[in-house]
């Protein structure tokens, strides 16, 4: 079944500080479709962890307040759920993970347990039979031995295995939608191309869509069909994932392409010196009347100060949030 | 004549006791280090790699002697840390620096920056207030900040900025080794590039040496010019820059090289997806350590451990196969 999954219109998250109103997500528009892979990229601070704890309703509110938009998930708009009708959906329908798996575990139940909590509560399951399921499902993500590890608690599980455990909660009740935020940066590079491997595998038996919120561009170039680039609040640049990487148009999506280092690109004798992005991200309580990357963009003029832009078509497929797709002759070739 | 390295470490082990009490003998050790040498040169950049556990960090601490050795040598310009009076190590701590990971717990956050930055010269006799600003000033200028900042506090600025302080503070007594504890993995990729360009900027002005600690094999095949990768306390390759990603010799090094997901979504990576978790060093494997997750561990892996031996001038392997000089 293909057709439209996800439809996020304008959506803006704000939270009310003693330094001032913070507007962490700032008119955030993307679409995402039935059995497809979307990641959005940006540094921390950039919107992205609020905009997808927002679909799942998880704003912690005072202080966050989600101002305005809309989240369609199939045929209903997930703002207007009563609390009841959010719990129905969070677990079942769409599931998240988490960057940090041992503070996302409970550590005072066995994991056999937590793994089978959610076919209790969404599908009625008697606590034997939930356990039963929950073993094959711990077996499926690759646990050793899952059936005697049921009544083991998280300390006992390492990093690895542990993220493995809450792919294995989110999973059981064969959500159409799962949310990784950052599922793999706290661990290492040889077990997090294990768990990556294991999620593409996941998805590829079940038919789910994966939104993927990670910094790692390396990551996202390897599980993504399309991208979001999010600087300070704002979407700067959507695009199938080949031609976000070969043919950026943003200049902040460019610069982050460019001052990374990139594996075997030293051969010999001295590597070339990185191509970093100058300055820092504006305060998130700042309020700037024209484009919110201009301090640091090589290519800024005039209007870039004074004018925000627009989201513009850059070709099918791929916008970008930048004056130069109305003024071409601004980008300087050298920078 | 080549010059005499600025560090040598010859054979360094490090076991942490587990369990006991005050009376009591320790129920196991952790073995973080078991039996690590390497050198370097005055203005080198030395590569520390692996993955969590494999002792990077112990090295690093025990260069600076915040930790003791269980065994071995650590000799610094031709001394032997272990056989120094505290008024001389003192002395040689001016010499060496480190730089932490994370920016906002190594901060003192009731500390100016100004007083942040001159800490270190209160390990000797100390110059004057006036002379210690200026000193301060000089250095904010040197990693790019600005002189204004010098009575604010930690929280004031972004983690990059913070990393600067830092890296200030570590250059305040003109030291000749820096270690740098992951010193860019807590930053953003914009300001990561940023920290990664002023670090070997001011290698170059000031001759510094770096023992260079990370988990991103990307960011220290960018710095470093000798890389040691690390798998349970032991360093099993040990290569020049140029051949580490193009012709890596142990198998583990392979397998590392090949999960790192690459930035191009044309070349899939994690295809030789290595298998298991990284064994307890309390009880690690006989022979060689990587023999459970080698997929041409063969029986002479599993009984007796390979040793760090050169495969061809300067790329030195810990593997049996290919009669010990790695390669599959």
């Amino acid at each position: 079944m293909s057709g439209r999954l996800l439809d996020i219109e304008d959506l803006s998250v704000s939270f009310h500080t003693p330094e001032g109103v913070a507007r962490a997500v700032d008119g955030v528009s993307f679409e995402l479709d039935r059995g497809d892979s979307l990641g959005i990229v940006g540094e921390s601070g950039c919107g992205k962890s609020v905009t997808s704890l927002s679909i799942l309703r998880l704003i912690p509110s005072p202080p966050g307040v989600i101002e305005s938009g809309r989240i369609r998930f199939e045929d209903r708009n997930l703002l207007e759920l009563d609390p009841e009708g959010m719990r129905k959906i969070r677990g079942r329908d769409i599931s998240m993970i988490f960057q940090e798996p041992m503070t996302s575990l409970n550590p005072v139940l066995p994991i056999g347990r937590q793994v089978a909590e959610p076919l209790m509560i969404h599908k009625g399951l008697a606590t034997a039979h939930a356990l039963e399921e929950a073993a094959q499902w711990l077996d499926r993500v690759k646990i050793p031995a899952a059936r005697k590890r049921l009544d083991d608690y998280p300390h006992q599980l390492s990093g690895g295995m542990r993220q493995r455990v809450m792919i294995a909660m989110a999973m059981v009740c064969g959500p159409r939608l799962l949310i990784a935020d950052e599922p793999t940066t706290a661990l290492d590079v040889t077990i997090q191309a294990q768990i990556l491997s294991l999620m593409v595998g996941l998805k590829e038996d079940t038919g789910m869509a994966l939104l993927l919120i990670t910094h790692n561009l390396g990551v996202v170039a390897q599980m993504a069909a399309r991208v979001v680039v999010m600087y300070a609040g704002q979407v700067v640049e959507e695009a199938a994932v080949a031609d976000l990487f070969e043919r950026p148009f943003h200049p902040y999506t460019h610069g982050l392409l460019r001052s990374m280092p990139r594996l075997g690109g030293r051969g010999r004798g001295r590597a070339k010196r990185l191509r970093e992005i100058p300055g820092i991200v504006p305060a998130i309580t700042a309020t700037l009347p024209g484009c919110r990357f201009a301090e640091r963009c090589p290519h800024a003029f005039d209007l870039c100060r004074q004018k925000p832009p627009g989201l513009f078509a850059i070709q099918a497929g791929q916008r970008a949030r930048c004056w130069l797709k109305e003024y071409p002759e601004r980008r300087h070739t050298d920078a | 004549m080549p010059e005499a390295p600025l560090l040598h470490l010859t054979d360094v082990v490090k076991h942490f006791p587990l369990g006991g009490g005050v009376f009591a003998k320790p129920t196991s050790w952790v073995k973080a280090v078991c039996g690590v040498s390497f050198t370097v040169q005055r203005g080198e950049s030395f590569g520390l790699v692996g993955e969590s556990g494999c002792g990077k960090t112990t090295i690093g601490r025990m260069i600076l002697r915040l930790i003791e050795p269980s065994g071995g040598r650590i000799e610094f310009d031709g001394e032997d840390m272990a056989t120094l009076s505290r008024q001389d190590m003192g002395r040689l701590r001016r010499r060496m620096q480190i730089i932490f990971q994370d920016p906002y717990s190594s901060l003192d956050p009731r500390m100016t920056v100004e007083q942040i930055i001159t800490e270190p010269l209160r390990a000797g006799p100390r110059p004057p207030r006036a002379e210690r600003r200026e000193t301060a000033q000089a250095l904010l200028d040197k990693v790019g900040l600005r002189g204004a900042d010098l009575d604010k506090y930690p929280h004031e600025f972004s983690g990059g900025q913070r990393q600067r302080i830092g890296i200030a503070r570590a250059l305040c007594v003109r030291p000749e080794l820096i270690v740098a504890d992951e010193p860019v993995s807590a930053l953003d990729v914009s300001i990561q590039a940023q920290v990664i360009n002023l670090l070997e900027d001011l290698q170059a002005e000031f001759r510094l040496s770096y023992v260079f600690i990370s988990h991103d094999l990307s960011v220290v095949e960018h710095i470093c010019r000798r890389i040691a990768v690390m798998y349970l306390g032991s360093i099993v390759e040990l290569a020049p820059t140029e051949n580490f990603s193009r012709a890596p010799r142990h198998p583990y090094t392979h397998a590392l090289l090949s999960a790192v997901p690459l930035p191009d979504p044309h070349r899939k990576t994690g295809q030789f997806a290595m298998e298991g978790d990284v064994p307890s060093p309390i009880d690690p494997p006989a022979g060689c350590t990587f023999h459970p997750r080698c997929r041409y561990a063969f029986e002479r892996c599993r009984v007796e451990k390979p040793v760090l031996a050169p495969a061809t001038p300067g790329h030195s392997v810990a593997c049996w196969l290919n009669d010990g000089r790695g390669r599959y």
